[in-house]
């Protein structure tokens, strides 16, 4: 079959809503779209497991502590069958790692901001993971049928996450004036990063409209932001915390909050690797690697000469 | 309080969980490879858990309507009964590793003889926590395999975290009043029996790790009387920080 006869048969597929799987035929630009956003994906959850785990040996309760290790635990569950999934496009974990921490590869650009106090752990998991949510339940119908599958499982423990981020907001919120200060700091400075989270507006996405074609994506980022506010205000009063935006307002026209402008500077000065902590993430990452190279050598040695051994 | 030694019987275990846990979650995010990672992570999870178990008994025991967390978070070093060997720093993955296998080849049997307690509370927490303690066991002893017969530098790495934690390895199972008057009373255990079970694991993982067993039997002690090392009280600041910040609150 010609190359034009096979993508005819894919976009036919595409448009039915079959799911793509591995071996079958696929552009090689759908292909690589999807390595790019599967790894950024795999890259955040697991950049995402080291400003929560900051403040894991300092839970102030045993409960929470379980709980955040738990959570951590699951990222870096949805890290790995995210780079599995990745590697059924024919690429290989390790490299994609190289690719993180050369800074060729990117990922969610909210971990490079610090997490401060107790209540960023709050806040990450009602706001963060709730704008995580908006963002992947459509990526549970994507047409590539590994990462629609690796998402139903990552949606799943995503938004009992989120719950628990609310309830530890709830908990601050009822407690002393220290704790609802603590919790609205957090609000203050997490609102507007959650928001970039839906990434540049809509006449400025370039990948949004492919996507959409080839329904990897099913929303565009302006609808799914949108989304995101008129679900998360509401939650932020019953909090009785104030949403740090002047130009907030219910408009009963449209049906959906107004909001105001994104610092998109802040916005492409944090992805171009001037965030907060950066360079902090990498560091952390690359050395995790590296400090890590004998064990991986030790592991491979030790498999080697025992199937050896048990030739012999 | 309805029985002092039990309560400061538990307690010992109760910390040995807790500050392990607490020195394995500072490696959350931080593995040599994402599996590990979650290994290490879901070992730390399972001790906490553990710990909360023993603390919610022990405060029951006491009876001043005190938590898990008043026990976990309100008590200085002192107060603290746990062995030296689990305060010790992570170190390389390889030091982690061998503290681990030191402990859980403690843990392990120790569970193994508490679930025969007359104290059906004590049992069925023991009984819980040994299946927990059967994997760690296993997944820390691979690893002393591994790196021990791996790679030159995964040897020579391996036998100098055992050389190093060689002298941590007794405390756990040397025997103060506590622990004679509990196995006296039918609750505790018999650390001479786990004794023998352990000596012949650590034995049997060091000859197939090609690894030598260090001479000298010398043991640091003073963990389970509360004389700690100096990095107990670090543990603490970042353990207890909240609670000693802004005490009180609900959180």
């Amino acid at each position: 079959m010609d190359t034009a006869l096979l993508e005819q048969h894919f976009n036919e597929k595409i448009d039915q809503d079959i799911r793509i799987e591995p071996k079958d035929w696929m552009p090689d630009h759908y292909r690589k779209t999807l390595i790019r956003q599967i790894s950024q994906h795999a890259h955040s959850e697991i950049v995402g497991m080291l400003p929560e785990a900051n403040w894991i040996t300092r839970a102030p309760s045993l409960r929470r502590k379980a709980a955040a290790l738990a959570k951590v635990q699951d990222e870096a569950g949805h890290g790995l069958y995210l780079y599995s999934a990745c590697e059924t496009l024919g690429v290989d974990r390790d490299d994609l790692f190289a690719d993180l921490h050369s800074g060729k590869a990117k990922y969610s650009s909210i971990f490079n901001y610090p997490t401060l106090t107790w209540a960023d752990m709050g806040a990450i998991g009602w706001l963060v993971d709730g704008a995580a949510i908006m963002n992947q339940v459509p990526l549970c119908r994507a047409s590539y049928g590994p990462y629609a599958r690796a998402m139903v499982r990552v949606c799943k423990e995503e938004s009992f996450h989120q719950r628990q981020g609310y309830e530890i907001m709830l908990t601050l919120c009822n407690g002393s004036d220290e704790q609802k200060k603590m919790a609205q700091d957090a609000l203050n400075r997490w609102w507007w990063p959650s928001l970039m989270m839906f990434g540049p507006t809509d006449k400025d996405s370039k990948h949004t409209e492919q996507s959409m074609r080839w329904r990897i994506k099913r929303f565009t980022n302006d609808e799914l932001r949108q989304k995101f506010v008129d679900v998360t205000v509401p939650q932020a009063e019953l909090l009785g915390l104030t949403v740090p935006d002047k130009d907030l307002k219910w408009n009963e026209e449209r049906g959906h909050y107004d909001f105001g402008e994104i610092d998109w500077k802040e916005f492409f000065n944090v992805i171009s690797g001037n965030g907060p902590c950066n360079k902090q993430r990498i560091e952390a990452r690359k050395s995790a690697w590296d400090n890590g190279a004998w064990v991986r050598e030790a592991a491979n040695a030790h498999a080697e000469k025992k199937a050896k051994r048990k030739a012999a | 309080m309805q029985d002092q030694n039990k309560f400061n019987y538990i307690i010992q275990q109760a910390d040995n969980c807790l500050i392990l846990g607490q020195r394995l979650a500072e490696l959350c995010g931080h593995g040599p490879v994402l599996e590990q990672d979650i290994a290490t992570t879901n070992i730390s999870l399972d001790l906490i858990g553990q710990a909360r178990l023993f603390y919610q008994y022990a405060a029951e025991l006491q009876e001043e309507g005190k938590t898990e967390d008043d026990l976990a978070y309100l008590r200085d070093a002192w107060d603290f009964k746990n062995v030296l060997l689990v305060e010790q720093p992570n170190g390389d993955f390889g030091k982690t590793i061998f503290r681990q296998f030191l402990y859980d080849t403690f843990s392990c049997y120790f569970y193994e003889e508490l679930m025969k307690s007359s104290d059906e509370r004590l049992a069925s927490i023991a009984a819980k926590s040994h299946k927990e303690t059967l994997y760690h066991m296993k997944w820390s002893g691979d690893w002393v395999i591994r790196l021990g017969d791996g790679t030159e530098e995964s040897h020579n790495r391996i036998q100098q975290s055992v050389n190093e934690l060689w002298s941590y390895k007794d405390e756990i199972i040397s025997v103060n009043a506590v622990d004679q008057e509990a196995e006296k009373a039918g609750y505790g255990v018999s650390l001479e029996l786990i004794k023998e079970k352990r000596n012949e694991k650590i034995k049997a993982v060091l000859e197939e790790a090609t690894l030598t067993t260090p001479e000298g039997d010398y043991a640091h002690k003073g963990g389970k009387e509360g004389t700690h090392s100096e990095h107990l009280g670090f543990i603490l600041a970042d353990l207890q920080f909240l609670q000693r910040a802004y005490p009180g609150n609900e959180w």
